[in-house]
């Protein structure tokens, strides 16, 4: 079988497309490629919704654990400290089982709303459930990282604009976000590249790889049970990893280049 | 473990729960709490040993030791820590039995790798097929520690060069001015200084050492995420304490167990900074604040 055969067989292995049985006696070098590298799919899509959506977040939670007001500051700081403060190995599973408990929980509402059964059942799936996880752990993270940044911001550029008459919100918007931008970029990519590396983790915990759809380390780990053999698929994952590591790099430094254009 | 134990069917409430707590199962779990403590205990030494090797080796004069310490440093960061925690063991195993047979069967001819087998010799095995159950954990945790030291141990080099580097430079000409060589600088002047300007960097990574320690289950090792799965899942009514699926309570304990670690270590280091500090040229020693070391740094790091 050739390499481009293969690359059509297992390419999209990891969505469900393509062969369904995994090779499992002859592997060759290419089939731990294709399907490794069909395996960093998930790791992709995990990272960049999660990514994403927690900048956002991160960003609301920073705020809030700045407030004056104890409503937000409390909350928010518990969300932080409990998320930053334990493995994320025992979120996922965490979050697992309360997922896989929810159906049954939920019958008596399911009874009015027949979409809900529906949905929970996708929760306790790794598309949706590990990203909550993930994306609830990177907006801890990252919202730390901001309210850090937050409380570094020159107390004279803030002077400066309430003496130019800016309301709160205007500062927030215009000088606090910015400057806190700049200054958490450094700490922030660091962040992108853990959260990232952390992906290899969800169909190591709890979530269940749905008919040996998995991600990278699935099939890399798939492969050094079958070959008995670390030295290949372990360093295959890694070169990709690396290479992934450097792409997020080069894209997170130009945005940095953006952010500090006016220096 | 009490005498009214002996029946658990008719008892409830109070009862119930101190028998159901008191098995012999609870106590294994309540013992490999200290499966996470022995596993701190064997890595923080190595780790800061791989640490100062890496640091050394990256600022090496020859020019193979600096290339090893920099490719060393950054693949580690570069690649998850769970590939390292998966590949290691398992690396380390099948070298140490392919030397092993080297040397006690080098009349054999076949070779080792047969295919999708690794054969060697029966006297080659490590542990020996023959020793007991604890040897074989006990190889299998060490080797799992050795891959925690290794993947910390990079992340504790690059810290430690940091803080070599941030030892004023003026310092350093004050010591060449008075005719010191480079070794003496090292250990008069940057060694003693640059606890300071690590500390920062080494207690967080002592924070993301804890949170992975629950990384042993997956290398085998009964800690307690094994007991917290074994003894949370769903038990029937042939069992002598029958009960449906408590997993996500037996997860919760482990949660505010590592709450309850971070948040006295976190204690703990900000004291320790302020003690450090003390004297020297940076923020926390002239003025005497105390600088939040998980805000915003270059060298902040975090993991699973």
């Amino acid at each position: 079988m050739s390499c481009l055969q293969t690359l059509t067989d297992y390419g999209l292995r990891s969505i469900g497309q393509g062969v369904r049985g995994l090779p499992k006696s002859d592997i060759t070098l290419c089939d731990q490629f294709v399907l490794i590298g069909s395996g960093m799919i998930w790791n992709v899509y995990f990272a960049i919704i999660a990514l994403f959506f927690g900048f956002f977040a991160a960003t609301a939670i920073a705020f809030a654990k700045n407030s004056p007001q104890a409503i937000l500051r409390v909350p928010s700081s518990i969300f932080i400290f409990i998320l930053r403060g334990s493995p994320l190995f025992i979120q996922f599973f965490i979050v697992y089982e309360t997922f896989v408990l929810f159906p049954k929980i939920g019958i008596d509402l399911n009874l009015i709303f027949m979409e809900i059964t529906v949905e929970t059942r996708w929760l306790t799936r790794a598309w949706l459930g590990a990203l909550i996880v993930l994306f609830l752990n990177t907006t801890a993270y990252s919202a730390q990282i901001f309210y850090g940044a937050i409380q570094s911001v020159p107390l004279g550029d803030i002077e400066a604009a309430q003496a130019l008459g800016l309301t709160n919100k205007q500062i927030n918007k215009r000088i606090i976000w910015p400057t806190m931008l700049r200054l958490a970029w450094a700490s922030y990519t660091n962040e992108a590249i853990f959260l990232f590396h952390a992906t290899a983790l969800v169909f190591f915990s709890s979530f269940p790889a749905w008919q040996q759809k998995g991600d990278a380390l699935y099939y890399a780990s798939y492969f050094a049970d079958k070959t008995f053999n670390p030295f290949v698929p372990y360093p295959i994952i890694a070169m990709y990893f690396i290479i992934f590591t450097i792409i997020i790099i080069l894209i997170f430094n130009s945005i940095n280049k953006k952010l500090n254009k006016h220096l | 473990m009490f005498d009214f134990c002996i029946d658990p069917q008719n008892l409830d409430g109070f009862y119930w729960w101190s028998c159901y707590l008191t098995t012999g199962k609870h106590i294994s779990f309540y013992t490999s709490f200290f499966v996470v403590f022995a596993l701190l205990i064997v890595t923080v030494p190595l780790i800061l040993l791989f640490g100062f090797l890496g640091a050394i080796a990256r600022q090496s004069r020859i020019y193979p030791i600096r290339i090893f310490g920099i490719t060393y440093t950054s693949v580690v960061r570069g690649v998850p820590d769970i590939i390292f925690f998966l590949f290691v063991p398992i690396a380390l195993d099948q070298g140490i039995e392919y030397l092993r047979h080297k040397f006690k069967c080098s009349e054999w001819v076949e070779p080792i790798r047969q295919g999708n087998d690794f054969v060697v010799c029966q006297i080659a095995k490590m542990p020996m097929g023959s020793s007991d159950q604890w040897i074989h954990d006990t190889y299998g945790f060490f080797l799992a520690a050795l891959a925690f030291s290794i993947v910390f141990g990079a992340f504790a080099a690059n810290t430690i060069h940091g803080a070599i580097n941030a030892v004023p430079p003026a310092q350093i000409e004050t010591g060449v001015a008075y005719g010191m060589t480079r070794k003496q600088i090292f250990i008069r002047i940057q060694l003693p200084q640059m606890w300071a300007y690590a500390l920062p960097g080494l207690s967080n990574l002592w924070m993301i050492l804890i949170k992975a320690t629950p990384l042993l289950f997956l290398l085998g090792v009964q800690d307690i995420v094994y007991w917290a799965r074994e003894l949370g899942g769903t038990k029937t009514a042939r069992f002598t304490y029958p009960h449906s699926d408590w997993r996500l309570g037996y997860f919760i304990v482990l949660l505010v167990f590592y709450l309850f670690l971070s948040w006295v270590s976190e204690i703990f280091f900000n004291k320790l900074t302020l003690k450090v500090s003390k004297g020297q040229a940076t923020l926390n020693g002239t003025v005497g604040g105390t600088i939040d070391y998980i805000s915003v740094s270059d060298d902040e790091v975090r993991n699973s």
